[in-house]
């Protein structure tokens, strides 16, 4: 069915002699390869170097300490209700005497762990988590997996480390 | 007795309380409550969460009331009319009536075993306003432990005096009650003594805030984690129906069942609550009922069913209603759709 009337119809004319030759054609190509020999590069080297990806990037998740080291997740269980991926799971601990520079609340999360096969980076949890515990790093992605059993992600993965302390752009 | 509650019409039996008659009609015009407790003898009048207007006090003395009245322990006369959401002054009322009960409740519904089952989140959610302006610092109180099985956390507990009149009830000798006066009221047993009665765990479901909570079931679970079955057992004690909490196969809580006002009219006995958590104690009846804009019935019975009532609100009051004055007679659609369906 024609919706318009502007459809041209494309007749081929005959090829003249240069065409015919092709051989001006292959010298044009070889020219514009040519030209990208002197052009700086599109890609870069992986592995290697790594592009900034941007101050609002969702990457690898990180549970935060706060400032004396003490972990701010209190396991209240809002991140995991809000993954629409269920990659969540935790279990609660009640913080003994002594304990309180490890964990700040008198509940802690004794397991935490995500599944990063189920996990959509969707940053939900990010946003649902009332304690600033968790956050998916701008700066870091998620490896990709070898091993089956390498895909739940626990604490020992997931809590920052104090000498390597996590920033985002915003907060300095 | 004819009663007019935000432009409805019901007829009640004479000494009926406003509450009573506006839960006759339903949920959309019952106002909250939070230490009334119908199953509680004298329960109420003591959070004034449930303030209404009374536009006119009665068929013969049509005059307002001058302040607004507590609808729990106000009871109707012929020809009232009584004004609750539709009220700007009791709305706005409610406003301030949270802020004050909130003034020393902590902000740690995170750590908070009663969180999503709490009946002070979820007044505060609908009627209060989203910002604190206090800068005081709360009342601090440390944990206590009332017998074995229940901890009292008295930062959390906003004197609505449910659980002293349950222990008045249970028990003869008075154990459990409220010292001290105005703003150093606290909740206590008698110099520490135990609520030590085979019914006391039904403070725990009494308590509209996680003031008491049931010890076993400390920082096991969220309660939007877990299962709620409904089960029975044959109990000496009690009537042995409850509500068994599973994670997975196991029961991490048992508590009596509620009706919608989340009230629960049977007590169970501690042995239930706390000592029998084994499948093989109970008989299953079935999944129990749960409303579906509760953050318990999150990612459970049909989330494409899940009509929650807040966004509904939200829309009736933002957004006008299409003005369609088409006839649809022949669709057969009954005219009297309730205010949700709209």
């Amino acid at each position: 069915m024609k919706l318009t009337n502007r459809t041209k119809v494309l007749e081929q004319g005959e090829m003249t002699l240069a065409e015919r030759l092709y051989f001006p054609a292959i010298v044009g190509g070889m020219a514009t390869t040519l030209k990208h020999f002197f052009q700086k590069p599109v890609t870069i080297k992986y592995p290697e170097q790594q592009r900034y990806l941007g101050p609002i990037y969702r990457g690898h998740h990180i549970l935060k300490r706060d400032e004396n080291g003490a972990e701010r997740c209190t396991a209240c269980g809002l991140c995991a209700v809000a993954c629409p991926a269920e990659a969540i799971s935790m279990v609660a601990g009640e913080r003994k005497a002594g304990e309180e520079n490890m964990y700040r609340e008198e509940k802690y999360a004794q397991v935490y762990e995500i599944n990063m096969l189920r996990c959509i980076f969707c940053g939900l949890c990010e946003e649902a988590c009332p304690k600033q515990a968790i956050y998916l790093r701008h700066d870091k992605i998620v490896p990709a997996f070898l091993e089956r059993d390498e895909v739940i992600y626990g604490k020992d993965k997931l809590v920052e480390k104090m000498d390597q302390r996590y920033l985002r752009d915003g907060w300095k | 007795m004819k009663v007019t509650i935000d432009n409805i019409t019901i007829e009640v039996e004479a000494g009926t309380t406003i509450m009573q008659a506006a839960r006759k009609i339903g949920p959309e015009v019952a106002p909250p409550a939070m230490c009334y407790y119908e199953p509680l003898k004298s329960s109420g009048g003591k959070c004034r969460a449930c303030l209404v207007k009374v536009t006119a006090g009665s068929e013969k003395d049509p005059r307002p009331m001058p302040k607004l009245v507590p609808a729990c322990i106000t009871q109707v006369q012929d020809g009232m009319i009584v004004e609750n959401a539709i009220n700007e002054q009791v709305i706005e009322t409610r406003k301030g009536v949270v802020e004050f009960l909130l003034l020393n409740h902590p902000l740690d519904c995170p750590v908070c075993d009663q969180a999503g089952e709490c009946h002070l989140q979820d007044f505060s959610f609908e009627h209060g306003v989203a910002s604190t302006r206090t800068v005081e610092e709360r009342n601090t109180f440390e944990e206590t432990d009332l017998g074995p099985h229940i901890k009292l956390n008295k930062n959390r507990c906003i004197l609505c005096y449910r659980c002293v009149y349950t222990a008045d009830q249970i028990t003869d000798g008075r154990v459990h009650g409220v010292m001290h006066r105005g703003d150093h009221a606290e909740i206590s047993t008698y110099i520490e003594q135990a609520v030590d009665n085979d019914f006391s765990g039904n403070m725990i479901d009494v308590c509209p805030v996680g003031a008491l909570t049931d010890k076993t079931y400390r920082f096991k679970s969220r309660v939007w984690f877990s299962k709620p079955v409904d089960a029975h057992c044959s109990c000496d004690k009690c009537s042995g129906n409850v509500i068994l909490w599973y994670r997975g196969d196991e029961v991490i809580r048992v508590t009596s069942r509620k009706n919608e006002w989340g009230e629960s009219l049977e007590f169970i006995c501690n042995t239930c609550r706390f000592d029998r958590k084994k499948t093989s104690d109970w008989t299953i009846e079935g999944p129990s009922k749960i409303s579906r804009n509760s953050v318990i019935s999150a990612n459970k019975y049909g989330a494409n069913l899940i009509r929650p009532a807040f966004p509904i609100q939200h829309a009736a009051q933002n957004f006008k209603q299409i003005e369609d004055d088409r006839d649809r007679s022949f669709l057969n659609i009954p005219t009297s759709l309730p205010a949700a369906e709209k």
